[in-house]
């Protein structure tokens, strides 16, 4: 039976806390599991990097992910090429592994637009900062296909517990079991909406629980177990293309925690205890999956440390990159407002130029 | 925390914003508070800090994270005797609540001929400025002028910061409370809590010039000041200007009498020019100070163009220098 027909208080676990099997191993060849185990990684440590950027005034404020690799690697390396990933704002680990550069995760968050000019060929939506309103924009993604009678893409969408709240939420999942679209709605439950813990965004026992009322299957995953999140996102990836007799949707709900700050402008000591952090702390998902893969010959202190200098130096040249960009040309901002630019527009622009050469870029600036 | 430990020698505009929520809570039982992390967090800019532990979790309310939740709850508490004091996280994430605020708290008063009201306050930390992320820095505030039954109250300083919310938390009918958090916390000033509450609708002379008026509000207020200056010292210009204050009702006579004192004027303010609410200003002048006008009036505003992300936006928001120049235009201009 497929891991998505189920309770949705049961929670899908391949590992347990300690790395020991406890459920399928999924079907990946030794490459792929260290490169998994290479992915999560890469996003730990650009993660504390570009909270250390931010702190330093070379970034502006950034969302860290922290304690969530296991559910954006294992979600993402379980879609095919052609799937799409319409993301929140705290996924640039899983963008990664979809080919979105480090770089332009940087650009983004460094404050450039070009950092939302995404890649070609990565099939990833731009970050959406305004919270679940992607869903629906992944949903009518996927309904578009479903149109145009292609059923070989998924359509993964990812967002929060607290978004779960969203009046979007409602709709883009509704309209999603209405026209059986192929998405798969994935959760990202790290328990807390800034300061708001899960309990006060819903009754409902699970998240996954949502899923019986729009009529497709909702399951719920240990978020933190990046071998459990890639066999459930697989199979929900699957099914989207192959339903066979059940709805094409599915509500996936990855349990999990974020170890750090919601942003770098929070300061989560205020609103949660230090107990709780640790507790979360000891379902780590890169001591698990490490400790899994060294146990089953396929990584040892030679290839760990190998790992270790090259997601580092991988990350030192994303950050070199990102800094040597130069500041976007200050006209930039009137460009692509529209397909042409109204006259009104270029009035403005032209004001804004004649300004900018009687007084220099100086005078506008702040800092 | 008690109610006297306030230190009202030196206030930060978000000190004001706090002490006029905590001062009005322990006036009134009928007032609370709620939003997205306003209470244990005390809200992202602080702006509630200290009131969960004061007026308790039933006061000061950590909801789910829905906008249009909150203001709807809100309008349902309004109808039922209480006075809530929404906060939206930021004005970005405002649009879900707007069918809420629109089409039904802007209008509950006039479509019950009375039967119901909404005294209620929906407070936004607005504007650009401070190297925010995406959506974070936006200057909407004319959608809410536009709408009938809705006021708008912009404060400026931390004495109208904590004037004003208290003003408009006692006001019998929605308001629009929008906070300008570029200068939440960038100058302190004594306030005095024992002072009369300003009136909603008042606009006030920040400034006395008599060559040119310039109207403004909010964050763009001492950005208009610093221009003014630069205008005096560079070009001997004597500017005068007066800070709005409230946005919906604006206070005509007072625009039309700085008009009438120096001939000519100038509106800044940070939102997109085209349907800003520059234009309603401009309409007010000319349609009760055309004879007195002695040049075309000039807007300076945001351009027609999404607010950029940071590396642009010092770009993007009216500087000093682009305002110094719209009032050098404006005083030169000749018929």
């Amino acid at each position: 039976m497929s891991t998505l027909q189920r309770d949705p208080e049961e929670q899908v676990q391949v590992l347990d806390e300690n790395g020991g099997v406890v459920g399928e191993v999924p079907d990946l060849g030794d490459d792929e599991l260290v490169e998994m185990y290479r992915a999560m990684r890469l996003a730990r440590h650009f993660d504390k990097r570009a909270v250390s950027l931010q702190r330093q005034g070379r970034m502006g404020t950034y969302p860290p992910l922290s304690g969530q690799e296991g559910a954006q690697i294992g979600s993402t390396m379980a879609l095919d090429d052609d799937d799409w990933m319409f993301p929140s704002y705290r996924e640039h680990g899983g963008a990664v592994v979809r080919g979105v550069p480090l770089t332009q995760t940087l650009l983004y968050w460094m404050g450039h637009e070009d950092g939302n000019k995404m890649t070609p060929d990565t099939n990833v939506f731009p970050v959406a900062v305004p919270i679940s309103t992607q869903i629906l924009h992944a949903t009518g993604a996927a309904w578009a296909s479903k149109l145009k009678g292609d059923d070989e893409k998924a359509f993964i969408c990812y967002f929060g517990d607290g978004g779960t709240s969203e009046g979007d939420f409602h709709e883009g999942l509704n309209f999603a079991g209405v026209f059986d679209t192929p998405n798969v709605f994935f959760c990202n439950n790290n328990q807390w909406a800034i300061s708001v813990p899960r309990e006060r965004q819903t009754a409902s026992k699970t998240i996954a629980h949502k899923a019986v009322a729009y009529g497709f299957d909702g399951v719920q995953v240990d978020g933190m177990d990046p071998l459990a999140v890639y066999k459930v996102t697989r199979d929900a990836v699957e099914k989207a293309k192959n339903p066979g007799d059940r709805r094409r949707p599915t509500l996936i709900e990855a349990v999990q925690y974020r170890f750090g700050a919601h942003t770098t402008a929070d300061d989560p000591t205020v609103y949660r205890d230090d107990d709780e952090v640790e507790k979360w702390k000891a379902k780590d998902p890169i001591p698990r999956l490490e400790k899994f893969l060294r146990e089953t010959g396929r990584l040892d202190d030679e290839s760990v440390d190998a790992v270790t200098q090259s997601v580092e130096e991988q990350v030192a040249d994303a950050i070199d990159e990102a800094e040597s960009v130069p500041r976007p040309e200050p006209s930039e901002m009137f460009e692509s407002v529209y397909a042409e630019m109204p006259d009104h527009l270029r009035e403005q622009m032209e004001d804004f130029e004649q300004l900018r050469e009687q007084v220099g870029d100086e005078a506008f600036l702040r800092e | 925390m008690s109610l006297s430990s306030a230190d009202s020698d030196q206030l930060t505009l978000v000190d004001g914003v706090r002490e006029a929520l905590r001062r009005e809570m322990a006036d009134d039982d009928r007032v609370l508070v709620l939003g997205e992390d306003v209470g244990k967090n005390g809200g992202v800019f602080r702006a509630t800090g200290g009131l969960y532990d004061e007026f308790g979790s039933a006061r000061v309310i950590d909801t789910p994270l829905a906008e249009s939740g909150i203001v709807g709850t809100s309008i349902g508490m309004a109808t039922k005797g209480l006075r809530p004091v929404a906060e939206m996280q930021f004005m970005g994430f405002i649009y879900p609540a707007f069918d809420q605020l629109v089409s039904h708290a802007a209008r509950l008063r006039n479509r019950s001929r009375g039967r119901y009201t909404c005294p209620m306050v929906v407070r936004a930390p607005y504007g650009g400025g401070i190297r925010a992320p995406e959506h974070h820095s936006e200057s909407m505030e004319a959608l809410f002028a536009h709408q009938p039954g809705l006021k708008v109250v912009v404060p400026s300083t931390p004495s109208d910061a904590y004037g004003l919310l208290r003003a408009s938390i006692r006001d019998p009918d929605p308001v629009v409370f929008l906070e300008p958090k570029r200068i939440y916390r960038s100058s302190r000033e004594p306030v005095d809590f024992d002072a009369a509450l300003p009136e909603l609708g008042e606009a006030v002379v920040r400034r006395e010039g008599s060559d040119v008026s310039v109207f403004t509000y909010g964050a763009m207020v001492p950005e208009t000041l610093e221009a003014a200056e630069m205008a005096k010292e560079d070009l001997g210009i004597s500017v005068e200007v007066v800070d709005l204050r409230t946005l919906s009702p604006l206070d005509r006579e007072t625009m039309v009498d700085s008009l009438k004192r120096t001939g000519r004027a100038v509106v800044v303010h940070e939102a997109p020019l085209s349907g800003g609410l520059g234009g309603e200003v401009v309409s007010a002048l000319q349609e009760e100070g055309l004879y007195h006008l002695e040049a075309p009036i000039k807007r300076v505003g945001g351009y027609d163009t999404p607010v950029p992300l940071h590396a642009l936006e010092d770009f993007y928001l009216p500087a000093p220098v682009r305002i110094a120049e719209g009032i050098r235009e404006t005083v030169e201009a000749e018929a």
